[in-house]
């Protein structure tokens, strides 16, 4: 039924640990850029995969993009069921897995052993890759069921830093922290605790790199707040509520934000934690959290906005060396637009207490003309596709995340065109 | 209560609500969404709502939790034989759930200081059960003559499951003890083989079992338990305990 509706799909950004790369995935386009070299990157299908010639190796929207913590390892995966391994050193797929069901986030633990992925029923999978070898396609690898979120759809995945926990978020306001099991493959049984405080969908989770944090966990929601957790315990140490810190509810002139209208849509911790860059719906640019994990504080430091254009962010990536955050906005084919898809990157450089923010200019983008005209399909961008896209991209994350409400009628008439019905009769 | 010309909801004998006004659909879908509240955590439950001659003045928990508890006979049981002990019936369809709280209020009325220990909730136990319970909080929870859901591909609407047992061991304390009966027997052997095979739960041996006078209870308190036992069918029960694994996971 969903299945028929053409879906726009947010513009992902990942940023390689090392800075080594950038990744950008619009729509079906996986677009890498190398950093080192200064030039675009080239990926190559793996040799099992039937159409190693086509440009595209993900058939529709990508969902999910990200590195192992390592830098050895780039996963893709979406809703054409089908998830990709990549070895981050050559761009050579070394495995394709499918799915059957759309995948909706993705997860590498951080000793690179497994990989795990959620589908559209709130399954998660895992698939135990240890010992590949970067020049080698994995074989014969299937995944198995690990956990399950009853019919929700999984919206984040992460694994705790020292690898204890895998974390599970969901479109129903709940965060699960589950014992990541010495043999993943008989499942993972042993709930630590549930992260419960959320009024809306979860949309993103982030951990803090810190040795003596490891435990701590931020979460960005649809009800348009940033939250601190112990999730050994799953208590609830802080809430910022952003829209309202940043001033978005009073520029709405009626004091009453549509709904989900702030909904954060990524965060992304930096500096250690220290700081944590927050998009939130509404907002053309990112907020800075301050965050003191042992005082259980979390503040807003400051917005930094982005002038000139209509960019809110669809998604964030730090680059910890450089201090850079770099931030996408767009969305995959925008209906009745001639515009196939559309990615526009900017980088904050100077994320740092003392220092301060700067938006960079096209000019001063690191990798240039070229990293925009790689990333972002072209290097200028057009102004109208802009102002769309920002509509689109509201759109989409409502897609994504908001629990479509049903009137009764159409619950019913839902019901009698439901196709176990059909062929009863 | 005040006399109506209209027919009332309750009967005027015994006081207790009619249960042909509280019909419902007899199968729910556990997998469409419903729209009723749901607590945040469960801190958010509010306790003096259900156990008003309890709270605000005690520190208790709830401990049984009866999942699907259809017209509450099970916790009409329970609720006299552990006096001290908090209990809620978990139900899907709203006439049914209202039936009982209706039924247990009367209850109340007319047995003055007893029946205050259970009360019910209408929600999908299936979603929402770490919303209602901490970790380790329970210490029994009840399957009783869930709904079979024969067709294969609707297994994953069986109340018990393998992912579901990993929330249900999360909510039990150790030593907690779940008790699933049926006179399906597909869905028997179904439910034994899920806690069979899950390393967070074990058999309860036979002495145990009949050491235990809730046991006794699962055939012959519910509704659908006594319907069976009219019927003289067969019933199939598994019961089980939440244990400590033995290898240690982390
Ligand atoms: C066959 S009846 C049995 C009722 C009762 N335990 C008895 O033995 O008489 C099963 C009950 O479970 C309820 N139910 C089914 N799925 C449920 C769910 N996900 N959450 C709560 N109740 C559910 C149904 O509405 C129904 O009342």
């Amino acid at each position: 039924m969903e299945e028929t509706e053409a879906e726009v799909a947010p513009a992902l950004i990942a940023v390689h640990p090392h800075r080594s790369s950038v990744a950008v995935a619009v729509g079906y386009d996986l677009r890498v850029f190398d950093l080192l070299a200064g030039v675009g990157v080239t990926l190559v299908n793996d040799s099992s995969s039937s159409s190693s010639s086509s440009s595209s190796f993900h058939k529709d929207s990508i969902r999910a993009i990200r590195f192992s913590a390592n830098g050895n390892l780039f996963v893709s995966a979406g809703d054409d069921k089908t998830l990709k391994i990549w070895s981050s050193i050559s761009w050579r797929c070394i495995f394709t897995l499918s799915s059957e069901k759309r995948i909706s986030a993705v997860a590498i633990s951080n000793d690179e052993s497994c990989v795990c992925f959620a589908d559209k029923f709130g399954v998660v999978w895992v698939v135990d890759i240890t010992g590949f070898d970067a020049n080698q396609p994995l074989l014969d690898k299937k995944p198995t069921p690990l956990l399950s979120h009853y019919c929700s759809i999984i919206t984040s995945l992460e694994f705790s830093p020292d690898d204890r926990f895998i974390l599970s978020a969901d479109r129903d306001f709940k965060i699960r922290v589950t014992n990541f099991p010495k043999k993943p493959l008989d499942g993972a049984h042993e709930i630590q605790s549930f992260c419960l405080g959320h009024t809306e969908f979860v949309s993103s989770l982030a951990f803090f790199q810190a040795q003596e944090y490891q435990h701590h966990l931020l979460s960005g929601s649809g009800d348009s707040t940033v939250r601190l957790w112990d999730v050994s315990s799953g208590a609830l140490l802080d809430t910022c509520d952003v829209a309202n810190k940043a001033g978005l509810l009073e520029s709405n002139g009626n004091g009453k934000s549509e709904e989900h209208g702030h909904a954060v849509t990524d965060l992304c911790t930096t500096l250690d934690g220290l700081l944590v860059a927050v998009a939130i719906q509404g907002l053309q640019g990112i907020a800075l959290l301050s965050c003191n994990v042992s005082a259980q504080t979390l503040t807003l430091a400051k917005v930094v906005s982005i002038e000139g254009e209509a960019f809110v962010p669809t998604c964030l990536g730090y680059a910890a060396s450089a201090r850079e955050l770099w931030i996408v906005t767009g969305v995959s084919s925008l209906p009745g637009c001639s515009h196939p898809s559309f990615a526009r990157v900017r980088v904050i450089s100077g994320i740092d207490i003392e220092q301060e923010a700067v938006v960079l200019g096209d000019d001063k983008m690191p990798g240039g003309e070229k990293l925009l005209e790689t990333l972002q399909g072209t290097a200028s961008v057009d102004e109208n596709a802009f102002l769309a896209a920002a509509e689109a991209v509201k759109t989409a994350m409502c897609n994504l995340l908001i629990k479509k409400q049903y009137t009764s009628e159409s619950r019913e008439s839902r019901k009698k065109t439901r196709n176990d019905r059909k062929l009863k009769q | 209560m005040p006399e109506t010309g209209v027919k009332s909801t309750f009967s005027k004998s015994t006081g207790l609500p009619r249960k042909r006004f509280y019909r419902a659909r007899a199968h729910s879908n556990p997998l469409s969404d419903s729209h009723f509240p749901v607590p945040i955590s469960p801190s958010h439950v509010d306790y003096s709502i259900h156990f008003p001659q309890i709270f605000p003045d005690s520190s208790k928990k709830i401990q049984f939790a009866d999942v699907g508890c259809g017209f509450g006979g099970l916790l009409i049981s329970l609720a006299t034989l552990f006096p001290e002990t908090l209990m809620v019936g978990m139900e899907l369809r709203d006439k049914v759930s209202e039936y009982v709280k209706e039924r247990i209020l009367s209850l109340r009325v007319a047995n003055p200081g007893q029946y205050q220990n259970a009360s019910v909730v209408r929600t999908n136990s299936m979603k929402y059960i770490p919303n209602y319970f901490e970790k380790g909080q329970l210490s029994k929870m009840f399957f009783l003559f869930p709904d079979p859901h024969f067709k294969e591909k609707n297994h994953r609407r069986r109340v018990i499951s393998p992912f579901l047992l990993d929330e249900y061991a999360y909510v039990l304390g150790v030593g907690g003890i779940i008790y699933t009966i049926t006179d399906v027997e597909e869905l028997g052997d179904w439910m034994k083989s899920c806690l069979e095979n899950h390393p967070l739960f074990e058999a309860l041996t036979e002495k145990e079992l009949e050491a235990d006078p809730v046991v006794k209870l699962l055939s012959s308190a519910t509704e659908e338990g006594q319907k069976v036992a009219r019927n003289e069918g067969q019933t199939f029960q598994a019961v089980y305990r939440r244990i400590v694994p033995t290898e240690q996971t982390s």
